[in-house]
């Protein structure tokens, strides 16, 4: 032992450094002890919630498409099936050497550089496991080649799925709608995974769109364990997906691609009726697009050519286009004077036209006393001007409206035109005028104000054959008794009548007889005007968008009413002329198939092949009127000198006293 | 006093520390099983080259526990100097070659003084409070040579730039300055000016990616796939072990490489996910007793190098153990600290091991000494 002070320091020093040294040991196991808690914290507390961080994490769902349901006509036939397709996808965070992998892709399937280009896009705004679309409807030997070479090109996830298939094609696109990938803003509506897997369509127009709920079904899903950069390690459990419904339809296939066929080139459309039950058994709108081409996603140059067509390929005319409709009206102005107590056996003179003050209202002839019979056979105006100026605009527009006329139905189809059945109270409403006699006598002709849609317009012929208040019904679904309609049963029989004498007697379509031994067509033709301006044409001749309209209601057999049908040739100068011979063929299409198809067969003969053919023709002459593709190149010397002659061509019609630019 | 001879264990090996050998294998092989499993159940590529590595380092740390205190006290200061010139070639090699440089290339091995300059700061300031007289310790002009000594191994590392071993320096250096008892008020106002230094270090001296890590810390979530994603990958992997784990070679986060780094920084996040709250317990507390008899060691030394060494060399130990589980465990920031006999890596396994031959080489000490453990 050393003494003095510095023992005495020393042992400060050495109980200092002791007293700290445990404080020190202390702070240190607090710390411990302070872990111990946090660890307990984390993996006893939380556990839970970091149990399923970490699931979430190792196991990854992928969504497989359902097959959507079908769309069947009345008796089965498909209208909307699928087919199988073959795909290739690239998941983005798999793949490790993209320009070589797409390099690679491109070759062997092979892609355009336009393509290319868009994969490029769309990888760069992807990330991780949302899988790219490469291509679409691989042949097996595409799709073989891509999938033997599969270690060379990771990333890269050939699959098979299913593709919408539309066996009628453009026949029934205007019903069918199309399908396609959903948009950006649908998904950010809902944020369902679906909407954005790979190969899954929604509708997107028509019954597509509209039974969407109905034809989509659940998704299948496959559990998968991935590592942290994607790579699969197990499969873990799968699920099937459920096909969506099948939607039987009321529509018969046949017919349908029938009427479509058998509008040519013409723009109109075409709708029969079972005046039975109410069914619709065809409603075609033509021309129209292909849907199976747009379940894809159309070119810029398919949609430049389907939006510019004058002929409205993209617009369902049978519910969407509003035309007057002339003297297929008159059936309804008859039925509200026989309501309002006009003798049908009246006589009224016609001497060309209809007095009203110091106006004259023209008829199309001098056809002498007329009864309400002979005035529906010969679409006498000055008959209609005077019965319908007789009873007055009200009791026409309600005698409309219980045909149908300015009425939307209860249709799976997104949209549907009212028209106009005008009155007094709607002009007031409308145009805060006073309404006028004259409004009367071009009402009663079914021009003016009136404007009806072709499927009103055959909706109004199956409740006139019927005397039944028909509900139109497309999906078949169980039947509902059906009212009579508010009209009595003579006034109807008068109506037909005359109807059966149009077609079958003296009357305005007798060219259009059915040509089938003991079934006798019902009809009255209508032309409705264009443009108001009667020049010299009177929309005779000349441009093609200047011409009146061919209208055409029907309904067979006159006897016992089976069908009724309506058709509209949109500038088809006349309805007997243009309509009427198209209902022809589609009522004998539905008794005799053989002598319709001999029909067709020649038509088409003259037309340039079914509407597949003619579509492809009238594509490849668009395109070559498009600058910048390999048609316009070839086509262009052809096209200068083609120009020069129709230049001249055109001299020469004009000398001749018609219009230039008649292109059909 | 010297120990029991038995018959049948040579006197050489009886004398060993048997029981902090023991906890020290212990600790290093439940981490060689850790890598095992990391590598996906292969000894290769880690646990196997770590096997071989601890074995090394624990022969180099019962070689270090053979040789006397009063050695490593003479060479307390040279050491400390030489390490201070490779601190500045490294520095100097760094600025040439362009880029930050940590080590030396010597052809057998990539020398890291910063790491081994963590026990050697604790050492030379053992050294320097033993030879400054008892009275001077407490006077503020003393403050100033163990401040230097401090300082400047600080800087340079930071400016290599790593901050999680300037800061495990400096720390080990404080800490022998508070056993040495250097008045309690100026770690009250230097923690004071921290709180000013912090924010100022913050904004100006600290790297982009730093200042980047320690954002993250305070809020991972607000960059979950970058830097945050280590943290809360870490806390899932730990939170979603449970109390008994996955199971060995089980864990999902480590296998399908959502954790990195699972068998370096992290590896005490791929333990605990297989072995869950049971093997956290085992390790921290394993530590915690390995700690414990480190500053014991001290308590019970006679010299006053050999106390500040041992409390201090123990204290280093814990400032790995403690960084790193903060670190895994989501409350620190992400600065690099290995967890040390358990993550895979030879530097801090050789530091750790160093600082247990001297720890082991004081208790031999105190055995021999009256009034020893």
């Amino acid at each position: 032992m050393i003494g003095g002070g510095q023992l005495a320091n020393e042992a400060t020093q050495a109980s200092t450094f002791t007293r700290r040294a445990m404080l020190l040991s202390g702070l240190q196991i607090g710390v411990g002890a302070l872990l111990a808690g946090r660890m307990t914290w984390l993996a006893v507390a939380e556990n839970e919630r970091y149990a399923l961080l970490s699931e979430s994490n190792r196991v990854n769902l992928t969504l497989s498409p359902p097959r959507r349901g079908w769309i069947v006509d009345r008796y089965g036939t498909p209208i909307a099936n699928n087919r199988t397709d073959f795909r290739v996808d690239i998941i983005p965070s798999r793949l490790a050497d993209p320009d070589q992998v797409i390099a690679n892709l491109a070759r062997l399937l092979p892609l355009g550089e336009e393509e290319v280009t868009r994969i490029r896009t769309d990888l760069k705004s992807a990330a991780g496991f949302q899988p790219v679309k490469v291509a679409e409807n691989l042949s097996w030997e595409q799709f073989a080649a891509v999938s033997v070479r599969l270690p060379e090109l990771p990333g890269v996830a050939p699959t098979r799925g299913f593709s919408r298939n539309y066996p009628q094609g453009a026949a029934v696109a205007h019903l069918t709608g199309y399908v396609g990938s959903a948009s950006a803003e649908q998904y950010q509506e809902t944020k369902d995974p679906l909407l954005v897997t790979p190969g899954f369509k929604i509708g997107k127009d028509g019954l597509e769109k509209k039974l969407e709920p109905l034809l989509r079904g659940k998704p299948g899903a496959k559990r998968v364990e991935v590592t942290a950069r994607g790579r699969l390690v197990r499969e873990l459990a799968t699920r099937a997906d459920t096909p969506g419904r099948t939607v039987r339809l009321t529509i018969d296939a046949g017919l349908q691609e029938f009427a479509a066929r058998r509008l040519g080139p013409e723009s109109g459309s075409v709708i029969v009726f079972d005046t039975l039950t109410g069914d619709i058994l065809a409603m075609v709108s033509m021309p129209a697009y292909d849907p199976n081409g747009f379940s894809d996603g159309i070119s810029r140059l398919e949609w430049k050519m389907l939006s510019e067509d004058d002929h409205l390929p993209l617009t369902n005319k049978s519910l969407q286009g509003l035309y007057p409709p002339g003297s297929t009206f008159k059936p309804a102005t008859a039925l509200a004077a026989l309501g309002a107590g006009v003798d049908p056996t009246r006589f009224v003179y016609c001497n060309g036209g209809y007095q009203l003050g110091n106006r004259r209202f023209g008829c199309l002839g001098r056809h002498g006393p007329m009864n309400m019979h002979t005035a529906i056979a010969r679409s006498c105006n000055t008959y209609f001007y005077t019965v319908g100026r007789q009873v007055g605009i009200d009791a026409i527009a309600a005698a409309a409206r219980k045909l149908g006329f300015g009425a939307e139905y209860d249709l799976p189809l997104p949209s549907q035109r009212y028209g106009t059945v005008p009155d007094t109270a709607w002009k007031q409403r409308r145009y805060n005028q006073e309404w006028t006699q004259a409004d009367t006598l071009n009402a009663a002709i079914g021009q003016g104000y009136v404007l009806v849609s072709p499927f009103q317009l055959a909706l109004s012929a199956a409740r006139i054959a019927s005397g039944r208040a028909l509900t139109p019904r497309l999906l078949a679904t169980a039947r509902q008794p059906i009212p009579l309609l508010d009209v009595a049963p003579e006034h109807l029989a008068i109506v037909r009548g005359g109807m059966d004498e149009v077609v079958n007697g003296a009357g305005t379509a007798v060219a259009s007889k059915l040509p089938l031994p003991g079934i006798r067509m019902g009809g009255k033709t209508g032309t409705a005007q264009v443009r108001r301006i009667v020049d010299r044409l009177r929309g005779q001749g000349g441009d093609w968008k200047y011409r009146d309209h061919g209208l055409f209601i029907c309904f067979a057999p006159v006897d016992q009413p089976r069908y009724a049908a309506s058709v509209v040739i949109e500038h088809g100068l006349g309805g007997a002329r243009a309509a009427a011979p198209v209902a022809k063929d589609v009522l004998t299409y539905l008794f005799d198939k053989p002598k319709a198809m001999e029909s067709l067969s020649r038509f088409e003969t003259q037309w340039g092949g079914d509407i597949p053919t003619r579509m492809a023709v009238k594509a490849r002459a668009f395109a070559a009127t498009q600058p910048g593709t390999p048609e316009a190149a070839a086509a262009a010397a052809a096209q200068a000198e083609a120009a020069r002659a129709a230049a001249e061509a055109a001299n020469a019609t004009v000398a001749n006293g018609s219009a230039p630019g008649e292109t059909r | 006093m010297k120990a029991p001879v038995s018959g049948f264990v040579p006197a050489p090996l009886a004398q060993l520390p048997w029981r902090i050998l023991l906890l020290v294998i212990l600790i290093g092989g439940f981490g060689l099983v850790v890598l095992f499993s990391a590598a996906g159940g292969s000894i290769k590529p880690w646990a196997l080259s770590q096997a071989v590595r601890f074995g090394a380092f624990l022969g180099l740390a019962v070689g270090l526990s053979r040789v006397s205190t009063a050695t490593y006290a003479r060479a307390a200061f040279p050491t400390y100097g030489v390490l201070l010139v490779l601190l500045v070639l490294v520095e100097l090699l760094g600025a040439v070659r362009g880029g930050s440089q940590r080590w030396l290339d010597l052809g057998f091995i990539r020398l890291q003084p910063s790491e081994l300059m963590k026990p050697a700061i604790v050492l030379t300031l053992a050294r320097f409070y033993a030879i400054l007289p008892p009275a001077e310790t407490r006077r503020l002009p003393s403050l100033i040579p163990a401040g230097v000594l401090v300082g400047l191994p600080f800087v340079l590392v930071m400016t290599q730039p790593d901050l999680g071993t300037g800061l495990m320096i400096a720390f080990g250096g404080v800490t022998v300055m508070f056993l040495a008892g250097v008045p309690l008020r100026l770690f009250v106002g230097g923690a004071a000016l921290m709180a000013v230094a912090v924010p100022l270090a913050f904004n100006f001296v600290l790297h982009d990616y730093q200042r980047h890590r320690i954002l993250i810390f305070l809020d991972p979530d607000s960059d979950p796939l970058g830097t945050g994603y280590h943290i809360s990958q870490s806390k899932i992997a730990i939170g979603s072990g449970g109390l008994g784990g996955k199971g060995f070679l089980n864990g999902s986060q480590s296998h399908l490489d959502y954790l990195p780094e699972g068998h370096t920084d992290f590896a005490f996040a791929t333990m605990a996910e297989e072995w869950g709250l049971i093997g956290g317990f085992f390790i921290i507390g394993a530590y915690m007793l390995l700690i414990r008899w480190g500053v014991m060691v001290g308590v019970n030394a006679s010299g006053r190098f050999e106390r500040l060494a041992a409390a201090g060399l123990a204290t280093t130990i814990f400032f790995y153990v403690a960084i790193n589980l903060m670190m895994v465990m989501g409350l620190a920031p992400v600065v690099g600290i290995p967890l040390p006999l358990v993550s895979f890596g030879g530097s801090a396994l050789m530091t750790v091991m160093i600082c247990l031959g001297l720890l082991m080489a004081i208790d031999r000490q105190n055995r021999r000494a009256p009034g020893g453990w």
